[in-house]
């Protein structure tokens, strides 16, 4: 019987990927170890490698293919010293369920509410998260020439996740510039060019790796300028994905986003859609002062309607609603926002029309767009996928606390991750990150429900 | 099972032959003539500078003692000659320049106003940073001197960041990037060094040994007590320079700048020098000996040593005295100021935390 051969998993986030191209044909005996395709997954453009011996049998999907489900049987091949098998019938292969967080992340259908920021009539196309980023450093970069990016692997490697993909080509080495695996030295040589004038891109492979970084993001860029009576600025921009990715485990699954909220000085964006991060990543290149711009992993595949703006750039510290309701006020950030939306959706079903607000920027923080939505719904969770306690959850609590006792129908509820490092196993790190159902609850228990 | 494509390619060019590495190179071309020739005009303004660095913090020193000065207060008494030597060869508005926290007489070797920078030590609105800065945070962006850092190695790799935008500006300028010896245990002043060595950054790393880290002797802190051998691993050129001469530190600067500006890459000094006073003001100094200090400051005094050849070049005692006083007003003309500022106003609490506004 011959072997099948399906379409791999090459990374933590890949649900399908592009066959693009095959360098055997039906008959070429192959044996471990040689490449028989290259697969283009979210990340980058993988070789597959043979592990059984044999003659190649069939091949069921033609190179070129786009959106070819993990676990789909691509070729067969014939066992040693076997006739290659006939090829079966190209049934649709099982499709590997999806990661639970990203299932769950899937955009809602209900209408949303347009950004006040586009002008109305505003021609849309479809972006993912991943090119609405590249595309602002690129537009950055052709703005202004002291602009640049640094980063483990965003050069001649395209950037491990692929967000610096064709930096490279376009602006040259000199402006795109792979570093060494060096977090606490290429941060500071980054804030040191900022001091010196420049308008740097530091890009970290995660922010679990700015750990190694964080002095030179607190000590040395958020607080020149107040150290120095306004005289030394540091323009620099730290990216990269943040928050649990999937079944990376603890190390390699964080929200830093209060962390870095904390400190006075800098400005922290986390964005949800294409069109947020693009406009605030170029605001924040833009920016005079410190910026830490937290993207999420699981979203950078996902696509979303783009403004085809000549400049889309958006204000830092301003939320967006996202989804207009009277009955209660959902306030989140991040991927959070996704899982809001689907809760939403749901609770629209059940006659609770819930308001979504989208914070976007963590610091500043908008303080009077979560007031005034709880002004108009009295009622109020925070969903956010990180851990609850110091967090911006209990941030957004505070506020209502202070500045909005009076319109509070309800205590503020908030729904956060468990308080426990992300763990591996597939059921626990689900039980462990929030999902739809948990704001769900949590809205109809604040709506006396 | 699969593997990324880029994996494949060859593997990177190998290093370049040893040959064309020679960590010593520096120091030979140091050792052959190791004295600045410094015409009488030029040592005078050398001494002038020393004593003004020494003065003031002795005056300094005072102001603490009588809760004029708060915080942590770092003195650079006994090193001026490091500070002096290295930053005549600069140029100013073109050459960077960035130190820790023991950063006076960075700053007034630089030309920067004694009395912005007591003002600030004194926390006053007429200080530098608009007395929020302190001691361990001054800035002077006019005259490219990028502090002033408080935390123990910070200062390393942000200079070389600043010395990848001297050469990203094409503007030929270098950084001096100073820290102690005590800092050059810090993991981060090894990344930078290696991405400074890999760019070829223009930057000149000073490691100003005063044979202390605090109270650590450097024999109890160090593996390699040799500084100046730090960044072979790197293929820096290290030199080893007395740092209680002025001439030789200037002897030594010339030669590391004229590798740098030619596009080299990054160089190590080592200056070995001694501080006199204590870490800091709060130091009781019980980890070194009296005689020991006492051995420095009679024997190997950088300002006694610039006095005793101007006075041997025949240059006229009452020039040197005349120098003194001048000092000593222009000293006690910027404790005044410091003293009888205004403190900063209560709005300026909530300024420069950040530029704009959101």
């Amino acid at each position: 019987m011959g072997i099948e051969l399906k379409m791999p998993a090459l990374s933590p986030t890949m649900e399908e990927g592009t066959l693009a191209k095959w360098l055997v044909k039906v008959g070429d005996e192959v044996k471990s170890g040689d490449i028989l395709a290259e697969i283009e997954t979210d990340k980058a453009t993988m070789e597959f490698e043979a592990v059984d011996e044999g003659v190649i049998g069939a091949i069921l999907v033609p190179e070129g293919t786009e959106g070819v489900k993990v676990g789909t049987v691509i070729a067969t091949i014939g066992g040693e010293g076997e006739a290659a098998a006939p090829a079966p019938a190209a049934a649709p292969a099982p499709v590997a369920e999806a990661a639970p967080s990203v299932a769950a992340e899937r955009p809602a259908a209900s209408p949303r509410k347009a950004d006040p920021e586009v002008p109305a009539g505003t021609n849309m196309k479809t972006s993912t998260v991943r090119e609405a980023l590249r595309d602002a450093m690129a537009e950055e970069m052709r703005r202004d020439p002291r602009v640049f990016v640094m980063g483990e692997e965003v050069a001649q490697y395209q950037g491990a996740y692929k967000v610096t993909q064709g930096l490279l080509d376009e602006f040259g080495p000199k402006r795109v510039i792979d570093t060494p695996i060096t977090e606490y030295g290429f941060a500071g040589i980054g804030t040191g060019a900022a001091m010196g004038g420049l308008r740097p891109v530091v890009e970290f492979m995660t922010f679990n790796f700015a750990m190694q970084a964080i002095d030179h993001i607190i000590n040395s860029a958020a607080k020149t300028n107040y150290m120095s009576g306004g005289q030394m600025r540091c323009p620099v921009v730290f990216r990269g994905p943040n928050g649990a990715a999937s079944r990376v485990g603890a190390q390699h699954s964080q929200n830093y986003g209060p962390w870095y909220a904390n400190v006075p000085g800098l400005v922290v964006i986390a964005p949800y859609d294409a069109s947020d991060a693009k406009g605030l990543l170029k605001a924040a290149i833009r920016s005079e002062d410190p910026v830490v711009f937290l993207e999420n992993e699981l979203i950078y595949g996902r696509s979303f309607e783009l403004p085809e703006l000549d400049d889309h750039v958006l204000p830092i510290g301003k939320a967006r609603i996202m989804r207009e309701g009277r009955d209660v006020t959902i306030v989140s950030y991040s991927i959070g926002v996704g899982l809001a939306l689907e809760a939403a959706e749901v609770l629209a079903g059940e006659g609770i029309d819930a308001e979504v607000l989208d914070l976007r920027t963590l610091r500043p923080l908008d303080r009077e767009a979560v007031l005034t939505s709880l002004a108009k719904t009295n009622r109020l969770v925070v969903a956010e996928e990180g851990w609850p306690q110091c967090s911006i959850a209990s941030e957004i609590m505070a506020i209502c606390m202070e500045d909005g006792f009076d319109h509070l129908d309800a205590p503020v509820l908030r729904v956060c991750d468990e308080d426990v490092p992300l763990p591996y196993a597939a059921n626990l790190e689900k039980a462990a990150l929030i999902d739809a159902g948990r704001i769900a609850a949590a809205v109809r228990k604040v709506c006396y429900h | 099972m699969a593997k990324s494509a880029s994996s494949r390619k060859a593997p990177a060019k190998a290093a370049a032959g040893d040959e064309n590495f020679a960590l010593r190179s520096l120091q030979d071309a140091f050792e052959a003539d190791r004295r600045y020739a410094a015409s009488d005009e030029e040592l005078l303004h050398f001494y002038e500078q020393m004593v003004l660095i020494r003065r003031f913090e002795e005056k300094a020193g005072q102001l603490y003692g009588l809760g004029l000065i708060g915080g942590f207060c770092h003195l650079y008494i006994g090193q001026e000659a490091v500070a002096v030597g290295l930053q005549s060869a600069l140029a100013p508005g073109k050459d960077s320049v960035i130190t820790g926290y023991r950063d006076h007489g960075h700053m007034l070797a630089y030309g920067i106003d004694p009395k912005v920078i007591m003002a600030e030590l004194t926390g006053r609105d007429a200080g530098i940073s608009r007395g929020k800065g302190g001691s361990m945070h001054m800035f002077s962006t006019e005259h490219k001197f990028y502090g002033g850092h408080g935390i123990v190695g910070a200062q390393v790799p942000l200079g070389a960041g600043l010395a990848f935008a001297h050469k990203y500006n094409e503007d030929g300028g270098v950084c001096m990037a100073y820290f102690g010896d005590g800092a050059a245990n810090q993991g981060q002043v090894y990344e930078a060094f290696n991405m400074a060595a890999l760019w070829q950054l223009p930057v000149v790393f000073v490691v100003e040994n005063n044979g202390y880290a605090m109270g650590t002797a450097v024999t109890r802190g160090s593996a390699e007590t040799h500084f100046y051998r730090r960044g072979t691993a790197f293929r820096i050129p290290g030199m080893s320079v007395n740092g209680m001469d002025v001439l030789e530190v200037r002897a030594a600067a010339n030669v590391a700048l004229d590798y740098v500006r030619a596009g080299n890459g990054p160089v190590l000094m080592e200056l070995q020098t001694y501080r006199y006073r204590g870490h800091s003001m709060s130091d009781p100094a019980k980890y070194r000996t009296r005689e020991e200090v006492q051995e420095m400051r009679e024997k190997h005094d950088p300002i006694d040593a610039a006095k005793a050849e101007l006075a041997a070049r025949g240059v006229a005692e009452d020039k040197l005295k005349e120098i003194d006083k001048r000092i000593r007003a222009q000293v006690a003309e910027s404790a005044d100021f410091a003293e009888n500022s205004p403190e900063p106003e209560m709005h300026d609490l909530y300024t420069d935390v950040l530029v704009e506004s959101y």
